[in-house]
């Protein structure tokens, strides 16, 4: 019998076990994926809200700007790459420089420090490249960057390392109320559970409705975004958006903690599987981003993507107790990768509540380290490859990743199974040829590493099988 | 300290330093990334290659391997398995190799021959579904004629040039069904003699002004949409036409590697992405030359085997007598020329004649290519047909540039 069973491992999952592994209670996580971070956490904006944006006195607005100043904590102890680059909201007219008025109101209502509303001249100051219509500017210093795959990965292994069990490749598809808490049933037979936390993201409806009434309707809306070039990278310093409407909090335009320019989202309501683009989509993040940055140059741009948010229509993220033993961390639209450490915090607090004892565990392990081949100096990296060759060798040539560093990842706590699994570990393929080159030696070392033919190497979810088979020479160089 | 660093060992490196010991030089390094000599051309299993320069039929690897030979008969050191990282501005060569390890050099003389890469998806921005089953046309003629992995069995190839065409037959040939190649100009961009035997003897459908507008299916491709386009390049609506398939094969460009070339600051040509070179290929950074793909994007390894040559030799005049003198005139693009190669001349560096490469941005029929100075014409050149998809080349005779001062202009005028 384990004490907590959490379902889902995008970053609210992944915060809400390490959380729990600070403490002696068992965790399990149940993952469908063959991977952490494929959802909604994989694909964002990347951004650390500062806090302005919450209706004060929600749940929403004391995690977030709580969240904000645990993830850069966090961030820093776990080796996780982040930038406190702060933020600017853009007014283009009188009436949004009311909303500026208001945000500010909100945000210092909401515990957001250093806000400041700056002129268009010193916005531009600021940021150079911002338009020349730019009135005026809310200023947020506390907001940040982040990768938010890599927080994630580094939440779920600091679990693990931690004791947590985490089992890929493993759906939910039933929850029975029991005697001592729950029966959880699965593609892979059923999990006898003291507590559930349901971190099912935008499916995170469906698993409530297994353990409680119908309550609330996840409404998907899709984000669809640009990444361009490193050459682009420098375009603006830090998170630059525009007013936010019902719609969401509008089109941004920031660097990224890898170097690139991120463009985007739009949004538009989906399905809940729907993270393709749509040239409309593309067309509009375009037309709106050149209303702050005109001079983004889009023939830049090295991938799209597309991400859906857990929006419920409500002003707040869905997170209480529907059931005994049973929490809810649903609804968990943006800014939930901000919140995610103090919504894990605040999960402990829930199950607490519910029974479970929280007593310390005395050996919690609060490290991680990688290495990064591209950040170190030539001496060290002369040192390196001296003592292991394979960081000599670089396999990713835009980003600059070495085999070592490729190697290495296998030797983590939640290995990389997929050649987009790699990428979030190490960054392989990440860069302006987007896997070209390095795409089959990735696809040779997997297939090495996992012991299996290269044609049962994935792209990325269990079924994006890459090559179909062998030529009719079979392998020979004809 | 090295006399000479060759960046890349493809063709346009192994011709580059074998021409730079043929001149004199003779501590020269070539240092390539992957595992052997040859570039790009180790992929290229197909025929075609050296039927200028060899005067005979090779495949890719064959033409390699002739420069290996040769290079083997010199005394230049070769350093596999290990990749420039960087070159700062006073060439000193940052490398990277299992074997080697992490180290610094300097030289006296540098030649970029890195060739270039593949634009992706991403930077064409096809909308849709990121399954697997979206490959460059590069990389799925790595897995099969390399790896010896076929990447799909029903396939559609976007954009006509010649790596597409060349993986249209060669999937084939492996026994996946090839549904069409589609090209949002009303031009291939492809070398005629490739549709020709690549696509026609094949029967596979070429869909001129087309473009995919869309990829279905999340996990592995499903479908792709192809829709015609208008003049502006713009999708038409109710034209859309759905492929079922596993496949899509991306043919949309090669673009020059020149991170490099970036971090020692050397001048690039927007037009071409590659370095501004001289007539003898030197980059705006003095010592520091250029060749290959790296400088501008060959249809045929024959012109980068010649072009190198002169940068090898340009490289070895260099160290041994002295940087090139002269003023310089610049060559600029007139009517329906979209780049030239080099950039400048400094006439007084040249002994007879001076080749210039470019190529055209639309088709012509019969016409002139004019080298001209203000109103006056130098020279002019006879051609039946010009096509963005092939190379033009044209000999000039210095002693025309005589009391020309500033720039001259290359146009081509339709008869
Ligand atoms: C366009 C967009 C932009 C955003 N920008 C920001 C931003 O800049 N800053 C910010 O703070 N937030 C942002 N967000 C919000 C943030 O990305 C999300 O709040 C966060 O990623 C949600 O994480 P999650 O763990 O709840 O969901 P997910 O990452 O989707 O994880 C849920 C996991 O549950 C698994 N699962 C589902 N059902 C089951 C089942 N039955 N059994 C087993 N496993 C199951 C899924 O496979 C998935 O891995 C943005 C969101 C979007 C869409
Ligand atoms: C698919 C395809 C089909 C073709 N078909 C024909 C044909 O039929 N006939 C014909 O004549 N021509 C053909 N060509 C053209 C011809 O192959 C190229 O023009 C030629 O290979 C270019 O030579 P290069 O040396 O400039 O570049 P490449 O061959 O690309 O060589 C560049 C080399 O530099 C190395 N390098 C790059 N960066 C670094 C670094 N930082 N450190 C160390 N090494 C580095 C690379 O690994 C590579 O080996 C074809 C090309 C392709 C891609």
């Amino acid at each position: 019998m384990t004490d907590v069973v959490i379902i889902g491992c995008g970053v609210i999952g992944a915060a809400a076990a390490m959380e729990l592994s600070r403490y002696r209670a068992s965790v399990l996580i149940l993952e469908r994926e063959n991977d952490v971070a494929v959802g909604t956490t994989k694909a964002n904006s990347a951004v650390l809200h500062a806090g302005y944006d919450p209706k004060p006195g929600t749940l929403m607005a004391r995690l977030n700007v709580r969240g904000n100043r645990l993830a850069m904590e966090y961030c820093e102890a776990l080796d996780v790459p982040y930038k406190r680059c702060g933020s600017l909201v853009l007014a283009f007219s009188e009436k949004e420089v009311g909303t500026l008025r208001e945000l500010l109101d909100r945000g210092v209502k909401n515990g957001v420090p250093g806000l400041e509303i700056l002129t268009g001249d010193e916005a531009r100051r600021r940021e150079p490249e911002l338009a020349d219509t730019v009135l005026a500017a809310l200023w947020a210093p506390t907001a940040g960057i982040v990768s938010p795959w890599e927080m994630c990965l580094a939440f779920a292994e600091t679990a693990v390392k931690n004791g947590a069990e985490l089992r890929l490749n493993t759906e939910v598809t039933g929850l029975e109320k029991t005697e001592s808490g729950w029966r959880v049933r699965t593609n892979r037979g059923d999990v006898e559970a003291r507590y559930v936390v349901n971190a099912a993201g935008v499916e995170s409806d469906l698993v409530h409705d297994m353990a409680a009434h119908h309550a609330f309707d996840v409404k998907p809306s899709r984000g669809e975004y640009y990444l361009l070039d490193k050459a682009e990278g420098n375009r603006v310093g830090t998170v630059v958006f525009q007013c936010p409407s019902e719609r969401g909090k509008g089109v941004l335009v920031s660097p990224t903690v890898h170097g690139n320019l991120i463009v985007g989202p739009n949004a538009e309501p989906s399905a809940r599987e729907d993270i393709s683009t749509t040239a409309q989509g593309l067309d509009f993040v375009r037309e709106t981003a050149k209303l702050s940055v005109p001079g983004v140059d889009f023939s830049k741009s090295i991938r799209n993507f597309a991400g859906v948010r857990a929006n419920t229509g409500h002003d707040d993220f869905v997170i209480s107790v529907p059931a005994p033993h049973f929490v809810d961390l649903a609804g968990i639209c943006s800014p939930g990768l901000t919140s995610a450490p103090a919504i894990g915090e605040y999960a402990a607090e829930l199950l607490a509540g519910e029974g479970l004892s929280l007593e310390k565990k005395e050996d919690f392990v609060f490290t991680r380290k990688r290495i990064r081949f591209q950040e170190l100096s030539p001496e060290a990296r002369a040192e390196l490859v001296a003592k292991d060759p394979a960081y000599g060798r670089v396999i990713c040539r835009c980003e600059t990743v070495t085999e070592g560093e490729i190697r290495a990842s296998f030797d983590t706590p939640i290995p990389p199974v997929s050649v987009d699994g790699v990428k979030r570990r190490v960054n392989a393929g990440m860069g302006r040829c987007q896997g070209g080159f390095c795409g089959p030696r990735v696809v040779e070392i997997l297939s090495e590493k996992l012991g299996v033919a290269p044609g049962e190497v994935v792209k990325d979810r269990a079924g994006m099988k890459i090559l179909v088979n062998e030529t009719k020479g079979g392998g020979e160089n004809v | 300290m090295y006399d000479l660093i060759v960046v890349g060992g493809g063709p346009a490196g192994l011709a580059a330093a074998c021409s730079a010991w043929d001149s004199g030089l003779r501590s020269i390094l070539i240092v390539e990334r992957d595992r052997e000599l040859g570039g790009i051309l180790n992929q290229c299993i197909h025929n075609g290659f050296g039927l200028t320069y060899f005067k005979e039929e090779l495949t890719g690897p064959e033409y390699a391997h002739r420069f290996v030979e040769l290079l083997s008969k010199t005394g230049v050191e070769v350093r596999t398995d290990t990749m420039v990282l960087e070159i700062t501005g006073d060439l000193r060569i940052h490398m990277t190799g299992p074997e080697t390890g992490y180290r610094v050099e300097e030289a006296r003389s540098v030649i970029l021959a890195m060739g270039c890469r593949e634009r992706t998806r991403g930077a064409i921005g096809i909308p849709g579904y990121r399954p697997a089953g979206v490959f460059t046309a590069g990389a799925a003629q790595r897995y099969v004629n390399v790896e010896g992995w076929l990447p799909g069995k029903r396939v559609v190839i976007l954009g006509s040039g010649d790596i597409g065409l060349i993986m249209a037959r060669r999937m084939t040939l492996e026994g996946a069904k090839v549904l069409a190649c589609v090209e949002v100009m009303p031009y291939s961009g492809g070398l005629t003699r490739n549709i020709v035997q690549c696509l026609e003897d094949y029967d596979i459908p070429l869909y001129l002004s087309h473009t995919v507008t869309d990829i279905r299916g999340r996990d592995r491709v499903e479908q792709v949409v192809v829709s015609e386009v208008d003049e502006r390049r713009r999708p038409i609506p109710g034209t859309e036409m759905v492929f079922d398939c596993d496949t899509l094969l991306l043919s949309v460009g090669l673009i020059p590697e020149n991170e490099l070339t970036q971090s020692a600051g050397i001048r690039i040509d927007p037009r071409t992405k590659g370095p501004e070179v001289f007539e003898n290929m030197e980059t705006s950074l003095p010592g520091v030359f250029s060749c290959g793909n790296v400088t501008h994007v060959h249809d045929l390894v024959d012109f980068v085997t010649q072009e190198s040559q002169r940068a090898g030799a340009a490289a070895a005049k260099y160290v041994l007598n002295g940087p090139a003198a002269g003023e310089s005139i610049a060559l600029r693009n007139g009517n329906g020329v979209s780049y030239t190669v080099p950039q400048r001349v400094r006439p007084e560096n040249v002994e007879k004649v001076f080749n210039v490469f470019f190529r055209v941005n639309r088709i012509f029929g019969p016409s002139r290519i004019v080298v001209s100075a203000g109103e006056r014409e130098l020279c002019r050149f006879k051609r039946d047909r010009l096509a963005p998809g092939e190379m033009e080349n044209i000999t000039v005779p210095v002693k025309l540039l005589e009391g020309v001062a500033g720039e001259i202009t290359v146009s081509v005028k339709e008869a």
